[in-house]
């Protein structure tokens, strides 16, 4: 289970974006959670995600108190998480081709880095784009290994914030069916940030929205 | 400008009192550095009409971006481009202009770009103030701060949010930066490319409804956008694009409602929406460098046959060796 406790965060002690939100995610649960734009929903996924130090209020990843944000999170609660980011351009390094952008989180923990080509299957990349870099593929494309690279150390929960908003349909489609699959066969969690109230409720099992959170 | 002597396509050699746009044929494609040629565009045709919005949508990658780069000059230097592109009354060929009279003539004065990223489009070093009160200085001649305060408010951005740098806005407030400097000029056609990209609902609504607003009188909006809701709200005419070329082109009512798509790509694509089926199309578009000989997307399609290894003609509005339509 993912708790979030009275959490305010933000950019700026004196006028925090977050204030007082709380938001359980049961185990192997869908929460979708949708807000305008700049509501400070994107903050309040990367707290959860241990991206972001809140300025108040707690993580709390079954039962265990998170203590560390980003670098000084413990590696075991960091790696709890994949996370998918709304412009693949830029949480992708220019200078990894695909299938090293997708190892990057194996080898910087220090595992086997021979799934890729299998982790690449999974979300619908052929072989013969692994050897590419960013600027050479679309953004679908990228989006896609991004994807990819969220799953590889099998995250306990994936946080995809705006996963979808650069995508077209049929691409949105097949990347929600894409984190379906492997939440059906891993059990995995899944808070899933965006603002398409239509597509958050077809694909989550509950969607919040961000006035309900912030008006307790 | 002077007309084009000849782009050797095409009907349309003049432009007409009643055409903003007149694409024919236009083609463009890029040279690899292993002198391979990446085909973004193919034989795209089309016209746009005073007042009229055209929507060009298909999935990321299938040249939709290229198309608009293209009709700006905005090309890098290993691509090449073919056919024609006559803007306004005098028929000025952007295809043909060089970059002094794109610079100095089209660009945010013939025509306005509301770009895809407007993180990156943005002047990182600066406030959207002061990129807003450059960008009026030049296309309106008008100093001081009413002409900003108007032009932030058309896009709807807060004005207590101009002294801002981009790296301090949200997605969707830099994008209504991006859409209000776009806004300044006035320009006959508006070019959006993916202008609600990480906007919400409302905003995309608002968003689009402004640039539809804009198309009053003798403009003309070509909206490139993945976004099928944004295209349905406004849009009076659907283009559909697929591996760089038109695919379908049709009224948007009919699209949208019934009797629907009728290419086969148009129909998964809006089958795919969440209040549809919400089913991807099986497999991803053809390599822009490795198209295959026939129809693009008899790979992913249902009804492909032996007919399908010819490329189908854009016949009244579409291009499928499947489907029937009324000769005219």
């Amino acid at each position: 289970m993912l708790e979030l406790r009275s959490v305010t965060a933000g950019y700026d002690r004196r006028a925090p974006v977050v204030r007082d939100v709380s938001l359980t995610v049961s185990a192997g649960e869908a929460v979708g959670l949708q807000g305008p734009s700049g509501c400070g929903k994107s903050t309040l996924a990367r707290v959860a995600a241990l991206l972001h130090r809140p300025d108040s209020g707690q993580v709390v990843l079954d039962g265990e108190t998170a203590r560390g944000w980003r670098h000084r999170a413990p590696r075991a609660q960091r790696t709890a998480f994949g996370v998918v980011f709304q412009q693949p351009r830029l949480s992708a390094d220019p200078r990894l081709p695909l299938a090293e952008l997708i190892a990057e989180p194996l080898r910087s923990n220090g595992r086997p880095t021979d799934g890729v080509r299998e982790l690449a299957e999974t979300v619908g990349l052929g072989a013969d784009l692994l050897g590419r870099r960013p600027h050479e593929v679309s953004d679908g494309q990228l989006q896609r290994a991004c994807l990819a690279r969220a799953l590889a150390l099998r995250p306990r929960w994936l946080v995809c914030d705006e996963m979808t908003a650069m995508l077209d349909a049929s691409t949105t489609a097949a990347l929600v069916g894409v984190v379906e699959a492997y939440r059906r066969e891993s059990g995995a969690g899944l808070l899933a940030v965006g603002h398409d109230r239509v597509l958050l409720e077809r694909w989550c099992d509950r969607t919040v929205g961000w006035a309900e959170l912030t008006s307790r | 400008m002077t007309p084009p002597t000849d782009s050797g396509s095409g009907p349309a050699g003049t432009v007409d009192g009643g055409t903003v746009l007149s694409v024919r044929d236009l083609s463009v494609r890029f040279r690899m550095r292993d002198g391979s040629y990446v085909r973004a565009v193919t034989e795209v045709s089309f016209d746009l009409a005073p007042g009229e919005c055209l929507a060009l949508v298909g999935e990321s990658g299938c040249g939709k971006s290229v198309l608009a780069s293209a009709l700006l000059g905005l090309l890098p230097g290993n691509a090449s481009v073919a056919g024609s592109a006559l803007l306004g009354d005098d028929g000025l060929d952007l295809l043909a202009a060089d970059e002094r009279v794109l610079a100095r003539e089209v660009r945010g004065r013939r025509a306005g770009l509301v770009p895809q990223s407007p993180a990156a489009h943005l002047t990182p070093v600066r406030t959207v103030r002061s990129q807003l009160t450059e960008t009026v200085r030049e296309l309106t001649g008008a100093a001081g701060p009413a002409g900003v305060r108007a032009a932030a408010a058309r896009a709807a951005f807060p004005e207590d949010h101009l002294n801002r740098h981009p790296h301090q806005l949200s997605g969707g407030l830099a994008q209504r930066a991006a859409t209000a400097l776009a806004l300044v000029g006035d320009a006959p056609l508006l070019l959006a490319d993916e202008p609600t990209t990480g906007l919400d609902r409302d905003l995309v609504e608002r968003t689009v409804d402004e640039l539809r607003r804009h198309t009053s009188d003798h403009r003309a909006l070509l909206l490139i956008t993945h976004d099928l809701a944004a295209a349905g709200r406004i849009a009076d005419r659907v283009a559909v694009m697929y591996a760089g070329r038109l695919v379908e082109i049709t009224d948007a009512a009919g699209f949208f409602g019934a009797p629907g798509p009728r290419h086969p790509y148009a129909r998964g694509l809006l089958n795919a929406l969440p209040e549809r089926d919400f089913t991807p199309i099986p497999g991803m578009p053809p390599e822009l460098g490795a198209l295959p000989p026939g129809c693009a997307f008899a790979a992913r399609c249902d009804r492909a046959s032996g007919a399908c290894a010819a490329v189908p003609a854009l016949v009244s509005g579409v291009a499928c060796h499947h489907v029937e339509v009324a000769h005219a």
